[in-house]
């Protein structure tokens, strides 16, 4: 037999059009309209789950987002879709869905057994049990409880959809489409607003398609349908239905989740993006997501068969199925009798309602009366019973204070328990950026508070359950918004239909229906299904002195769970106040975050994704050549450099022996493009780089270069280079490659906020030119070949100096300077030139044996001559002195960091100072494994085994083997370090091994300069 | 996401934006003169208030231009967006 539960006619399905599925395998059928809880429904099943910590058979609770237990595994392959909520998805042909968490399967579940050991896990049994031994977490305890509490599993692919990300201004947002948000986008949109309204269900309606009410004497779908079809017509209004709004920020700023296509197959037909992130910034906001019920709390409350009763309601007049042939309505207000009526009205036995107040009366009780079906008022519901569905259950007498049962037990038999324990607006958006909450007693709910200016908040999500006063209400923020964003006024311009509505009684808050025993020693009454956490776990949280809702929260994982809590969290501070014995609305609610619901991460990502999407690649001219050549790169910043070049057969030692040998006996050919250069230009050009150099630069000739540094205004170093001045307002400023950006910013924000009477302009050329170091004592041969219309002479250009030339046939810019301690000549040329000059160099040094070398070698070369790299040799606690370089502070002008220099730490004698370091063996002879750089240097020959903390004296920052000297070398930081050269410091290592390291002078090569003054 | 108004751009995102911290520090003009606790306090002692706070933006994914706002610190609504070297809006010069 088909779809048992499925009723003969009516609701919003097309019979016409039925769709096969898989549910755990077992082929089912349901109709176009239906989601896979309601196909399932139909099609009688009602464990769809495990719970996860107790493994207690689960079913269906709720019809929407709040819904705890029916998170299910859809697709197979790289189209799977773990925890998705049944009750959200909806049904196409084809779908295979899957249960998940529960092992071997979903009917016997070995796991399920920890129910015998349920009094062993409380609130706070994760903290209290898995501590210890430490070492067990990794391996014993974390894949145990994974493996226990999987949610589905994750796609092995890469998934195949598109997704998009759109961004948009808008007049006015509204949030949901039910009663209240399509009378907020008709007022608006018919005075002309741009108007976007978005609802997370599959058509606008809200409510209003789970009900059986009636606007202007019509049903109310037909005013819903005239609305949607006036708003498609409108041509500012934009219509969003499978939208959720997930994320409410600052500035009316809101996320939006389209699902495009989710509903129409496994993979998206038509190219079109499988989900779409809506990026809005709204002038008005209206949030109109109305209200979520939440159920009462009992004894074995979680049993499949117990449904909040509006999820009833919407199964039987939505998806026209009835959840259960005999059902018990269990409720403290009105709201619920009309889910007695909506089932009894479809021929489905109504056992019972069962009210704790002991005196309802309203409309829909009367009608309930005289439908014959028995009302129990000032009763309650103690337990259940029913191993994987509900059978049947156990009602006592209510006393008057609500917070005792007495009198003799009645046992109803029902398959299906409906309860209702009030309305919740859904204030989520509001509340995600810092909106407050206010507790109304008049709904027993939380409300919100201080709205802000460019905020309305309409119907139920403000706490009007009525149907009129949500159009109403919607009309008039609608009016209010518009007028806002500049569309009339105030007053409501449309009319508002006319609905009859009910008389009700008021609501008698439960939190906790008691017990037959106290809390802590009755039957589990669970708060959160997701996370198995119950009302005996609040209470004992708070036994242990746990008193804020957030402690307790996190204390008991309430609201945890990919449902957050949606359907019991406020159930859950209702029971914490009477514990505590506090008034529920001074507990406050637990803080609302974005997202909403959850969003995929492809939704978030957009079209941006692949790894070179999240990080620029910059390239030079030369890197195709480079490539060719067989160079392995290096990532500087955002670039790609050559790292180093080897050959077939190659060790990379042996590559970098080749190339710095080369350089220091030859001629080395590096692309040097990537340098960070700044053109600097204006009558004070001079004067700003004398503020930020701790050199100084205006005396500097035009024609000349030098070193420069610079300090943070605390002293620290910054970043380095060489500048030269290129006319009298113009310097060429370099900086290092990957401080590039940071210091074009350092120096516009001082240009800019402090300095603003200096007379500069900054632009960035790092890109515009292409920069070819040639060094070695052969350079200048090569340079000769290649360079016209310049004198390469030592006489004529000198180190330091720079001049213009004509380098194969194109202007070029060369600078004599050096960062090997060879001959050099770094030759710039427009970048569209660089390989042509790099061809001709290549060409013309192939009689010098030039070599191409990388960032290795000229790291190794730098390193044998003691230049620092800033970030390498510097951490941003390291001071010009530290380095030595007190030549370089000016005492005739200030600049960035200098008054900083004088404070006493600043210049303490036992600072932590550069030098040079070789690992030696114990007869002082240098050996040729490097120190690891990162090391950590003590006095300590015997580290490894002394006591901790071992005092540390520095640490080692750059190692290298240096082909030159044929041995290890390192720079690094020791305390005191310029007064221990020929000392020997320890460097312990992790593998028992500590090494000995003579302290030198940071210069290990050419002390004195000489070979690159030729 | 933060609506900011740049005084060349206009209105954009937050994400177009940098953050520079409390606004109106000035550089002391000799800080030679200056004792290390004066120093310090320069270099590194900010506001925090509760409430109106002035402080620097720098539209660097856009005119790359420094200005200062008016920001509330509770309600992030922002007050008043003007130049650098000009006053806040209403304050005297």
């Amino acid at each position: 037999m088909s779809q048992p539960n499925r009723l003969p006619s009516g609701g919003r399905i097309d019979r016409g059009a039925p769709l096969t599925f898989t549910f755990d395998g077992q082929v089912l059928e349901g109709y176009a309209g239906d989601t896979v809880a309601s196909a399932l429904l139909a099609n009688g099943i009602s464990l769809i789950a495990r719970s996860i910590k107790l493994h207690r058979p689960r079913g269906i609770v709720a019809a929407g987002a709040e819904d705890p237990n029916s998170l299910v595994q859809i697709g197979r392959g790289a189209q799977t879709v773990p925890d998705l909520r049944a009750t959200q998805a909806e049904l196409y042909d084809g779908m295979e869905v899957r249960s998940v968490n529960h092992w071997p399967s979903l009917k016997f579940d070995v796991t399920a057994v920890t129910g015998l050991f349920a009094p062993l896990m409380p609130a706070g049994f994760y903290y209290k049990t898995f501590k210890w031994p430490p070492s067990w977490w990794q391996r014993v305890y974390e894949p145990q409880i994974r493996h226990a509490a999987g949610f589905g599993t994750a796609p092995d692919a890469p998934d195949p959809d598109r997704y998009d990300k759109v961004n948009r201004h808008c007049d006015l947002l509204v949030v949901g489409g039910g009663p209240a948000g399509l009378a907020a986008a008709l007022e608006a949109g018919r005075r002309g607003a741009r108007v976007m309204l978005c609802d997370e269900q599959s058509e606008f309606g809200g409510r209003l398609l789970a009900t059986r009410e009636e606007i202007d004497g019509q049903p109310a779908t037909e005013w819903v349908a005239a609305a949607v079809e006036e708003l498609a017509a409108l041509p500012e209004v934009t219509l969003l239905p499978r939208t959720t709004a997930f994320g409410f920020y600052d500035h009316g700023f809101s996320s939006l989740l389209e699902r495009v296509t989710d509903h129409l197959g496994p993979v998206s037909p038509d190219r079109r993006p499988r989900q779409r992130q809506w990026r809005v910034r709204a002038r008005r906001t209206v949030l109109a997501a109305g209200a979520i019920e939440r159920p009462l709390v009992f004894c074995n409350n979680d049993r499949p068969g117990i449904m909040t009763a509006s999820a009833v309601s919407t199964y039987v007049n939505r998806h026209s199925v009835t959840p259960g042939q005999r059902a018990v309505v269990f409720t403290n207000n009105d709201s619920a009798y009309q889910t007695a009526l909506d089932l009894s009205d479809r021929g489905v036995a109504v056992a019972a309602v069962i009210d704790v107040r002991p005196e309802p009366a309203g409309t829909l009780v009367e009608r309930v009366r005289a439908e014959g079906i028995e009302i129990l008022s000032g009763h309650a519901v103690v337990d259940t019973v029913g191993r994987r569905h509900l059978k049947n259950i156990k009602v006592m007498r209510l006393n008057a204070r609500g917070d005792g049962i007495y009198g003799d037990v009645r046992t109803i038999a029902c398959d299906l328990l409906a309860s209702s324990g009030g309305w919740n607006p859904v204030i989520h958006l509001h509340a995600q950026p810092r909106g407050e909450t206010r507790y109304d007693v008049s709904i027993a709910a939380f409300v919100a508070e201080g709205l802000r200016a460019d905020v309305q908040i309409a119907g139920a999500a403000n706490g009007g359950f009525a149907l009129g006063q949500c159009i109403r209400e919607g009309l008039a923020s609608g009016a209010r918004a518009a007028a806002g964003a500049g569309f009339g006024s105030d007053d409501i311009e449309g009319a508002a239909p006319s609905v009859t509505e009910p008389d009700e009684a008021p609501i008698r808050p439960m939190w906790r229906v008691p017990a037959r025993r106290p809390v802590s020693r009755a039957p589990k009454q669970f708060v959160d299904f997701q996370n198995d956490q119950t009302a005996a776990d609040i209470y004992l949280a708070i036994r242990e002195n746990y008193r804020s809702i957030e402690h307790i929260k996190r204390y008991t994982s309430m609201g945890f769970g990919t449902d957050q809590g949606k359907l019991n969290n406020i159930n859950g501070t209702g029971i914490a106040a009477e514990a505590l014995g506090e008034e529920i609305g001074r507990i406050g609610t637990t803080s609302f975050r974005p997202a909403y619901t959850p969003v995929t991460f492809g939704a978030l990502a957009g079209r941006e994704i692949g790894a070179e999407r999240f990080h620029a690649v910059r390239k030079t001219p030369m890197h195709r050549w480079h490539a060719e050549q067989g160079a392995l790169f290096e990532n500087v910043g955002d670039w790609k450099r050559p790292w180093y070049y080897p050959r077939a057969g190659d060790s990379m030692r042996a590559a970098l022996d080749r190339e710095v040998q080369a350089v220091r006996q030859g001629v080395g050919i590096l692309d040097a493009s990537t340098l960070g250069k700044i053109d600097v230009r204006g009558p004070d050009a001079g004067e700003l780089l004398n503020r930020v150099y701790t050199n100084g630069w205006k005396n500097l000739p035009v024609g000349r270069a030098k070193y420069g540094l610079m300090l943070g205004e605390d002293g620290m170093v910054m970043d380095d280079g060489v500048s030269a001045r290129m006319a009298e307002d113009r310097y060429h400023m370099t900086t290092t490659t990957g401080g590039a950006a940071r210091v074009l910013a350092w120096l516009e924000e001082w240009l800019q906020t402090e300095w603003r009477d200096l007379r500069v302009f900054l632009t960035s050329t790092t890109d515009q030119w292409a920069a070819i170091s040639l060094a070695g004592p052969r350079s200048r041969e090569v340079a000769a070949r290649v360079l016209e219309d310049v004198d390469l002479s030592a006489e004529a250009f000198p180190l330091m100096t720079w001049r213009e030339a004509t380098a194969a046939g194109v202007p070029a810019r060369v600078f004599r300077v050096s960062f090997s301690g060879e001959l050099g000549y770094e030759i710039n040329v427009a970048a569209d030139y660089g390989q042509r000059v790099w061809d001709a160099l290549w060409a013309a040094g192939q009689e010098f044996g030039i070599t191409p070398y990388g960032t290795e070698s000229m790291h190794i070369l730098r390193a044998e001559k003691g230049f620092i790299i800033p970030g390498q040799e510097t951490d941003g606690s390291v001071n010009p002195m530290d380095l030595g370089m007190h030549a370089l502070l000016s005492d005739k002008k200030d600049y960035l960091g200098k008054r900083s220099l004088q404070r006493a730490d600043a210049v303490r004698a036992d600072r932590e100072q550069f030098v040079g370091l070789i690992p030696v063996d114990d007869a002082g002879a240098p050996l040729s494994e490097p120190i690891p750089e990162g090391a950590q240097l003590t006095e300590d020959p015997n580290a490894n085994e002394a006591a901790k903390p071992v005092p540390l004296a520095g640490y080692v920052t750059s190692s290298y083997h240096s082909p030159t000297l044929g041995h290890a070398i390192s720079l690094g930081m020791l305390r005191r370090g310029r007064e221990r050269h020929d000392e020997i410091v320890y460097a312990p290592q992790a593998d028992g091994r500590v090494l000995r390291c003579q302290v030198t002078r940071p210069v290990f090569y050419d002390a004195e300069g000489a070979r690159q003054h030729v | 996401m933060l609506y900011i108004q740049c005084p060349w751009c206009g209105w954009r995102d937050e994400s177009e934006f940098g953050y520079g911290g409390e606004a109106h520090i000035d550089r002391p003009a000799d800080p030679q003169a200056l004792s290390d606790a004066e120093w310090a306090e320069y270099l590194y002692m900010r506001d925090n208030p509760r409430g109106v706070f002035r402080e620097r933006w720098v539209h660097s994914g856009g005119c790359r231009r420094w200005f200062n706002a008016v920001r509330d610190t509770v309600t992030y609504e922002f007050k008043a967006f003007y130049k650098m070297g000009e006053r806040p809006p209403g304050e005297a010069p």
